[in-house]
């Protein structure tokens, strides 16, 4: 049991439902590993004695007869959410140390399946990047390739379950912030439908957008552990009032008779070659599982990017004004007055990248600006949703690259900012319409690139996830991509 | 018309940000990019189209009127830069 790492969640489970290994014995192993790689700054918060604490009472509670299958597996939690035992900071100075008093609903939601919490996981600022180096911390290394970025925001959720530092970690995508970084990082994202999980005690970013979701290691993994993070929350106003769903039920459907749009807008002009060969060979290996590709069109997709940079920073600008020097948070030194301690606390608190979005969206939210450019915003963003209902009476699901390129540089797009937002071209349209969406491993890229994981996305209808899933866990069964670990990290690495 | 460094010290101001003159000169030109390529949506016709604001469309969801949360006073009070006897410390605001 030297390298129960590299082990699927299912497997980790049988062996603690067999008593093989204990919650405790097993968050050991990945203490001693987050200890080990500490080089890749993915976590930004880890108490061994909390989570220690949490892996006995899950060993107490199968003492006691309980079962299920995430009693005693491990996760990791990106920084976003918010934790009563761990710092929660969204890798920013403006919380730095903060402690919330409750747990959010996505982490009380494993808590309760037993699940044990191995620490608080870096990622860009407020949610707001999508390479990492916007964490106030630093910024996360990619396992694969150290002169990449890990994507983000949830770079260090990608790169840890990339490490095989943690089983499984939650994550959040609002434009992009889970399935790009799952591209860059090789591993297997999901973000579920808009409303699905609850958004109660997720640090708030641009409310209309914000989706919690997970990176796993497969597609399996994910339904096991998706299936008790979503449900309907009170506490959320904006939370489905749904019954709880299984989302392993369609696991072993058969692709027969499935058809996939490939949308004509995701192949354009800006696709990488090195990115487009390995995501048309997994559109071919559906195509052999029996599915069948249908060419669809999504004219107003590359509008995307306008839009969410319109409607993303007015939320966020109104979001973030809650960071006051007042409640919470960092407070300036010696303010002369009340006016000059909250704009000196949140200049001092935010980084450059959430300090720009606050003025674009005060901007686009002042008086003489809103018709022109929040509600035109939105009215766009309408076209975009009703082109995917139009794209769904055509196909039950839509396939195409996650991001246009391989993982880029460190230092390469950082300080260009439209230039940064361009890598979340493929997957902006699918947040706005607040569909379900994963990245899978499908390839790498080519000649320098050969370490930079490539990923396919898959997009379905509203509440779709289970189907979503199962088409995923189908193409894993036939390829093993998402079973590549980078060099060091893998079962020699014990 | 582009924005001019006064724009983006007055932005700042209804942002309550501070902003030194030296910073608002560096991030006009990266305004300007953004705002550049949001401008390409003002050439899409939207006349009749209803403004999205919720992906899922539907009415608010209401709780019912009833308390259903206990504050900690303490836990919340611990995260404060400044206080006293239970309540939060600010700059003086009334001589």
């Amino acid at each position: 049991m030297s390298a129960l790492h590299v082990e699927s969640l299912a497997a980790l489970s049988r062996r603690l439902a067999a008593r093989e290994v204990s919650a405790v014995e097993l968050a050991r192993v990945y203490l001693e590993r987050i200890e080990r790689h500490r080089a890749l700054n993915g976590y930004l918060d880890v108490r061994p004695e909390v989570t220690l604490a949490q892996a006995a009472a899950a060993d107490a509670r199968r003492a006691r007869g309980e079962t299920g299958p995430l009693l005693g597996l491990p996760v990791a939690h990106k920084d976003i959410f918010v934790t009563r035992e761990f710092a929660s900071t969204a890798a920013s100075r403006m919380l730095e140390g903060y402690m919330s008093p409750f747990d959010a609903t996505v982490v009380e939601r494993l808590a309760g399946a037993g699940m044990v919490t191995l620490g608080k996981l870096n990622c860009d600022e407020f949610a707001m990047g999508s390479s990492n180096e916007n964490s106030a911390y630093g910024p996360v290394a990619n396992p694969w390739d150290a002169a990449a970025v890990p994507g983000g925001s949830s770079g260090g959720s990608s790169a840890v379950v990339a490490a095989r530092l943690a089983p499984v970690a939650t994550a959040t995508d609002t434009g992009g912030s889970i399935r790009e970084p799952a591209a860059f990082c090789g591993v297997t994202g999901i973000k579920p439908t808009y409303g699905r999980p609850s958004r109660w005690g997720m640090i708030a970013f641009a409310s209309s957008l914000d989706t919690a979701g997970l990176m796993t290691v497969s597609a399996e993994d994910a339904a096991w552990v998706l299936s008790a993070m979503c449900g309907f929350d009170p506490r959320d106003s904006t939370s489905v009032d749904r019954p709880d769903e299984d989302y392993t039920r369609d696991l072993q459907r058969p692709m027969d008779g499935l058809r996939i749009g490939v949308p004509r807008e995701f192949f354009g002009a800006g696709l990488a070659a090195e990115v487009e060969r390995p995501v048309r060979a997994a559109l071919e290996t559906y195509r052999a599982l029996g599915a069948t590709l249908v060419d669809i069109s999504l004219p107003s997709a590359e509008l995307g990017i306008p839009v969410y940079y319109v409607v993303a920073p007015a939320e966020c600008s109104s979001n973030l004004s809650r960071f006051d020097g007042v409640r919470y948070g960092h407070r300036a030194k010696d303010p002369v007055d009340l006016l000059d301690m909250i704009k000196r606390s949140r200049a001092e608190g935010f980084g450059p990248e959430p300090r720009r979005r606050i003025l674009v969206g005060t901007y686009v939210l002042s008086h003489g600006y809103y018709d022109a450019y929040y509600i035109k915003a939105q009215q766009v963003r309408r076209l975009i949703a009703e082109e995917f209902q139009r794209a769904f009476t055509r196909c039950d699901l839509i396939a195409g690259p996650v991001t246009t390129t391989v993982a880029f540089g460190f230092g390469e797009k950082a300080a260009d900012p439209v230039s940064m937002y361009m890598a979340d071209l493929y997957t902006i349209p699918g947040s706005l319409a607040g569909l379900p969406s994963m990245s899978l491993p499908c390839g790498f890229g080519e000649g320098a690139h050969a370490m930079r994981p490539v990923g396919l996305q898959l997009i379905a209808n509203h509440f779709d996830e289970a189907r979503m899933l199962g088409a995923a866990h189908q193409y894993q069964l036939a390829t093993d991509w998402h079973r590549r670990v980078p060099a060091g990290f893998g079962a020699e690495d014990a | 018309m582009p924005l001019q460094p006064e724009d983006v010290r007055r932005i700042a101001h209804l942002a309550r940000l501070a902003i030194t003159d030296e910073e608002a000169d560096r991030t006009l030109a990266q305004l300007n990019d953004i705002l550049g390529m949001i401008d390409r949506l003002q050439a899409v016709d939207t006349s009749g189209v209803e403004p999205m604001s919720h992906p899922l469309g539907g009415a608010q969801r209401l709780r019912e009127d009833a308390v259903t949360e206990h504050p900690d006073r303490e836990a919340a009070l611990r995260n404060a830069p400044a206080s006293r006897d239970g309540l939060y410390l600010v700059p003086r605001v009334i001589e």
